[in-house]
């Protein structure tokens, strides 16, 4: 499993050593065909800013190389906003006073009509708050059964399951699943996530392995910009990136690294990063894993995902709303983050085609679950 | 230079050697001895394994610091290497097996799908399967969940010095795999080992380019010179090439802050 691995590695040590790279590491990285774990601490170091504009070049060369020029749409559907966990950052935090929603299958059923109306979404994203008592796997199977006839792949962002969780909802037509470990931070960890579920670092940085030993299609993984030193969070995130592709080779991989955005409750994010320090992540990501699909959601402005979208993003949102029914149940209950990029879905494909990119929507079928 | 694990088995020279196609047994053992290696595989056809202390192959192979490597050459499925390798096995005391299923027997390329069969049941008998591949990633990967010791992919057919001719193929083994990946089969000058060595390669396996050398044993001490140089040069980090040319026009300038 992988906190094992990751008791080898001390977080400031990681942090001393990223420090310590120089312009000539950097340079050195660049020009290897197959990057390792050091070299990427290389890439995110500091000293590697004067190089991102080859960093930016490389970035696109590998992308185009494996993607083309293509990126592929997603919506996300949140389905429940009820949470028994108190993460510090998010608006659902259950101290947060507000109605709690849980939608019906007809709710979601008129969800998913009113996402189609918006676009031909074919890559749905379904999110939940963790709670297991109201929204269990019994909740998240009829999910996926009312969304299968609309679309043609289907992910979840919901707590850490069981191995055997997820190998029964894979078989329910489930094809992936997100879940953001937020920081590899172990210690600090626990005072982000003082209570619920979540609070237990080892349960959710071993679900990945649990995803890959079910045979999960796709896994996503993530760590939230402004906990942490996002050099070492990213550091963390690419090493545990390396240990699942070589165990669970057979499953494909996406990574993101949203920044914090303003929330209800007030939490203010403790380090800022700044767009050029963004791309310059996105692009070691890339160098160092030339397949791994970059996600890009609403969270960001236009104008950044319109740019990264030919430099290294793969994926992106558009549309979104981040409160349960918010696409027609609900069209004004609360938010679990504000968004950045409030353009429609036909506006968003229409930026990528000026790029002279295509927007893919639909990149899967049935006939292969 | 790091030092090489294979099945909890420490190797500090990273040069393998075969014992085949020598003018005598003579010139054979003079040669593994210049090369250094501490694992040397040997055709368990080629032996009298009934009588393994009075063969003379073996007299000439076994010295202390070596390591005995039968390979089963000569078998068509994985049922006879099965064999081969408890045949081996018993004979000589080694769990060390390298597995070679070659049905055909012009080109002698290795058969994917009874290798991998044959390795599953050879580490459930507490083998330490040593399988020689086409160079597939996919295979590779297949043979780790078999429980493989190592991966042995050629860089070129056997026998044909061409050196490494499928090296896209070998960088994705050398990146993806978990297990040592040793470079059989196709290496024909030291140059060639190095290079296998530089890309990241756990070890070689030479026999064709040092038997039918003019000085078998002079061709063994360059290998073993090169195979320690390209080791070096990897740890010690490669320059790398310059991968694409500067844009003309600046890619980041959307970039505000």
């Amino acid at each position: 499993m992988f906190s094992d691995e990751l008791l080898k590695y001390d977080w400031d040590e990681v942090t001393a050593r990223i420090a310590s790279k120089t312009e000539a590491d950097a340079r050195r990285a660049l020009r290897k065909p197959h990057c390792d774990w050091d070299d990427f601490l290389a890439l995110v170091s500091p000293a590697a800013a004067p190089l991102l504009e080859e960093m930016a070049a490389l970035s696109r060369h590998y992308t185009r190389e494996r993607f083309g020029k293509t990126v592929s749409m997603y919506i996300p559907m949140y389905i429940t906003n009820s949470c028994t966990n108190s993460c510090v950052y998010c608006g659902f935090n259950r101290h947060n006073k507000f109605d709690r929603v849980v939608l019906t299958p007809d709710q979601i059923r008129g969800e998913c009509e009113a996402i189609k109306e918006l676009g031909p979404f074919e890559n749905l994203l379904l999110v939940t708050g963790e709670n297991p008592r109201v929204a269990g796997v019994e909740y998240l199977e009829e999910a996926l059964r009312v969304c299968r006839p609309y679309f043609a792949n289907l992910t979840i962002e919901v707590m850490p399951l069981k191995a055997e969780e997820y190998g029964r909802l894979t078989r329910s037509g489930l094809n992936g699943v997100v879940c953001f470990q937020e920081t590899y931070h172990r210690e600090r960890y626990k005072t982000y996530h003082p209570a619920g579920m979540k609070s237990n670092f080892e349960w959710r940085v071993n679900g990945f392995d649990r995803m890959g030993q079910a045979g999960v299609h796709k896994i996503g993984m993530g760590v939230l910009i402004g906990l942490e030193d996002w050099r070492t969070d990213a550091a963390m995130m690419a090493l545990h990136l390396r240990y699942l592709r070589k165990r669970y080779w057979r499953t494909r991989y996406s990574v993101n690294f949203p920044r914090m955005r303003p929330a209800a409750g007030g939490f203010q994010p403790n380090v800022v990063m700044s767009d050029r320090e963004l791309a310059q992540l996105t692009f070691a990501f890339r160098i160092f894993d030339h397949d791994v699909d970059l996600s890009f959601s609403t969270r960001e402005r236009p104008d950044f995902r319109d740019n990264i979208l030919t430099l290294g993003a793969t994926s992106l949102s558009a549309g979104s709303k981040t409160d349960p029914g918010g696409y027609r149940t609900y069209p004004r209950s609360l938010e679990q983050f504000a968004v950045s990029d409030e353009r429609t879905p036909a506006e968003v494909a229409a930026a990528v085609r000026a790029r002279g990119y295509e927007a893919v929507w639909k990149d899967w079928d049935k006939v292969f679950d | 230079m790091e030092k090489l694990t294979i099945g909890g088995t420490d190797f500090a020279s990273r040069l393998f050697v075969g014992t085949g196609k020598f003018s005598s047994n003579a010139v054979m053992a003079e040669a593994v001895a210049a090369s250094g290696s501490e694992l040397v595989t040997v055709a368990l056809k080629r032996l009298d394994a009934e009588n393994s202390a009075e063969d003379d192959m073996l007299r000439h192979v076994l010295r202390p610091g070596v390591r005995l490597l039968p390979n089963t050459s000569g078998a068509r499925d994985a049922r006879e290497a099965v064999l081969a390798a408890q045949l081996a096995r018993e004979a000589f005391e080694t769990d060390f097996i390298k597995l070679e299923i070659h049905p055909d027997p012009k080109y002698l390329l290795p058969d994917p799908v009874e290798t991998l069969k044959a390795t599953g049941e050879l580490a459930k008998l507490g083998f330490i399967v040593m399988p020689y591949i086409q160079a597939d990633p996919v295979l590779c990967k297949r043979l780790e969940e078999a429980g493989t010791a190592a991966v042995m992919p050629l860089g070129a057919p056997i026998g044909t010095n061409k050196g490494i001719v499928v090296r896209d193929l070998l960088e994705i083994i050398i990146e993806e795999s978990r297990v040592p990946v040793v470079v059989d089969a196709g290496l024909g000058a030291p140059s060639h080992a190095a290079l296998a060595m530089e890309m990241g390669a756990d070890a070689v396996l030479v026999n064709t380019a040092i038997a039918v050398a003019g000085d078998p044993a002079a061709m063994a001490r360059a290998f073993a010179k090169a195979v320690e140089a390209g080791r070096e040069a990897y740890e010690a980090g490669l320059g790398g090439i310059s991968r694409v040319a500067a844009a003309s026009s600046p890619l980041t300038s959307f970039l505000n802050d």
